[in-house]
């Protein structure tokens, strides 16, 4: 599905990304972990077209996208939700839910694919027509979830979902990512909240000051001594 | 009282044709965060544009009216792409003196073509006079106002029910999200230049039709009036710009009307000085404010 082969990112002097390479196949969820400044959101963002890569490819179902712009890699079927949710806080529910579709022209599937949003968020179904900016944080989080669906991806990417959440939402976001990627939907997560993120994961990779140093299935990684102690507080 | 409403009046006329100007300089900030002021020039064109319209080509107020602002349109998006779009993700003071380089470069080739002399319009709309009591209305004055909020409702309805309209108000919302959502972000401010321009070209129109005679330099002064009513009604802020634009437009002829025209030019910047005292988001503008 994705695949990235020795990306390397430069923010001026700062080396980023050193040589990183990941595969994420179809069906699967995988987790990219570490701690701040690792390099996560900076793949992410180098995956959806945000942010230039220097060196390196990354391939999408078999194409090249590496000098795509972002928008074109949407067309594609890639969606990303930001850190920080990034919503549009003075458009409605229903407007920033139909930005989502922006590319689609179905006006029928989008209708019925926004209904299906408030199926799995209700909360978004009794807020509408309020604005986004007056969610609380989960809500946000949520429709930040249900936009990026809207394009209809077959890859998703997930920047921090956990953040700034209370331990109970965090486990219903996890519970509904789990539900998104059983309905068909290839799930890269970037999480620092690593037990959370490992437990739903078929694998992961972990990031250290732009490198990959560990990679495995998510139950391996759970037990290994070395995540233990460095993210899992053990 | 009776001199108070007709410079009401007068201010309504005038206000709306600041009001069509602030509009392109508002979305304009919103979008890219510029104060482009070579907007100013683009309504002078627009009135030339006009003028040439009607003068050689005989035609009439609305067919005019739409060339101009069609030429405007394409003279924006030139504009944005030759000056401001190699520019993008430079400092923001560069892409500003570039702005003010695009504006004296208008206004010295216009006057290279066309002569620094004062060109006086052709008398395109009847000039009927009607007495509501002691206060009188023209026929000018019906037609600037009538087009100018025909102009803003098109507005309204683009920015609020199109997909181009979300789409700008998405990217001056926040440009990498809006790039997520499958945005083209060079598309949408290119857009947003063309309809900015279009309004000021219409300005430049009904400009010429109710004061009868333009010049080269005629877009620096209004252009800086617009400039301070789309800050009074919140830079970025599109109903901001309308009020801010009426507000200038009447506050300029009262101030005429009761005897002091030499300092209508000094009040309205007296104005924007308290502004940016007082209230520097302006009327409507955002409080810049961040949920986390």
């Amino acid at each position: 599905m994705l695949e990235i082969k020795n990306l390397n990112v430069h923010y001026g002097v700062i080396h980023a990304l050193k040589d990183v390479s990941l595969t994420v196949d179809k069906g699967e969820i995988v987790t990219l972990i570490g701690a701040n400044g690792a390099g996560k959101t900076t793949t992410l963002r180098t995956i959806s077209g945000l942010i230039k890569a220097t060196s390196g490819q990354v391939i999408l179902e078999g194409k090249d996208i590496t000098n795509l712009p972002a928008p074109q890699r949407v067309e594609l079927g890639l969606s990303q939700v930001p850190e920080g949710r990034r919503i549009f806080p003075e458009m409605t529910v229903l407007e920033n839910l139909e930005l989502g579709a922006f590319l689609r022209k179905d006006k029928q599937g989008i209708k019925k694919d926004i209904e299906h949003i408030y199926e799995l968020f209700p909360i978004l179904g009794d807020r509408r027509k309020q604005t986004a900016g007056t969610l609380s944080g989960g809500e946000q989080q949520m429709l930040a979830i249900g936009r990026a669906l809207m394009s209809k991806p077959r890859l998703l990417l997930l920047d921090e979902p956990s953040m700034g959440l209370a331990p109970l939402l965090v486990r219903e976001i996890f519970e509904i990512i789990k539900n998104i990627n059983s309905e068909g939907t290839t799930v890269l997560l970037v999480e620092q909240n690593a037990s959370m993120a490992l437990s739903i994961a078929n694998r992961a990779y972990v990031l250290e000051t732009g490198s990959i140093v560990i990679t495995g299935t998510g139950e391996e990684l759970m037990k290994s001594d070395r995540i233990q102690k460095a993210y899992l507080g053990g | 009282m009776d001199q108070f409403m007709q410079q009401m009046v007068n201010g309504i006329s005038l206000g709306s044709i600041y009001a069509l100007i602030a509009l392109g300089y508002t979305m304009v900030y919103g979008i890219i965060k510029l104060i482009n002021f070579a907007h100013g020039d683009v309504y002078m064109i627009g009135a030339y544009i006009g003028f040439a319209a009607t003068t050689y080509a005989q035609l009439g107020f609305l067919p005019a009216l739409l060339i101009s602002m069609a030429a405007c349109a394409v003279l924006g998006m030139t504009i944005e792409r030759i000056a401001y779009k190699p520019l993008r993700g430079s400092t923001r003071i560069a892409v500003l003196i570039t702005a003010i380089g695009v504006s004296l470069f208008l206004e010295y080739v216009m006057m290279f073509f066309v002569g620094a002399e004062v060109r006086s319009y052709p008398v395109l709309l009847s000039n009927k006079v009607f007495h509501l009591g002691n206060v009188l209305i023209n026929t000018q004055q019906i037609y600037i106002v009538v087009t100018a909020i025909a102009l803003m409702i098109l507005l309204q309805f683009i920015v609020h029910k199109t997909k181009t309209g979300k789409a700008m108000r998405a990217v001056s919302i926040d440009r990498d999200a809006a790039q997520l959502m499958g945005i083209k972000v060079d598309n949408t401010i290119s857009i947003t230049f063309a309809i900015g321009s279009a309004f000021a070209g219409a300005a430049g129109v009904l400009v010429g039709i109710y004061y009868n005679s333009i010049d080269p330099l005629m877009g620096i002064m209004p252009g800086l009036k617009a400039f301070i009513a789309a800050v009074f009604g919140g830079i970025g802020n599109i109903p901001g710009a309308m009020i801010g634009g009426m507000a200038i437009g009447i506050m300029e002829t009262l101030v005429s009307g009761y005897g002091y025209s030499l300092y209508r030019d000094a009040v309205v910047f007296a104005f924007l000085i308290l502004i940016l005292i007082l209230k520097p988001s302006g009327l409507l503008g955002k409080n810049i404010r961040e949920k986390v």
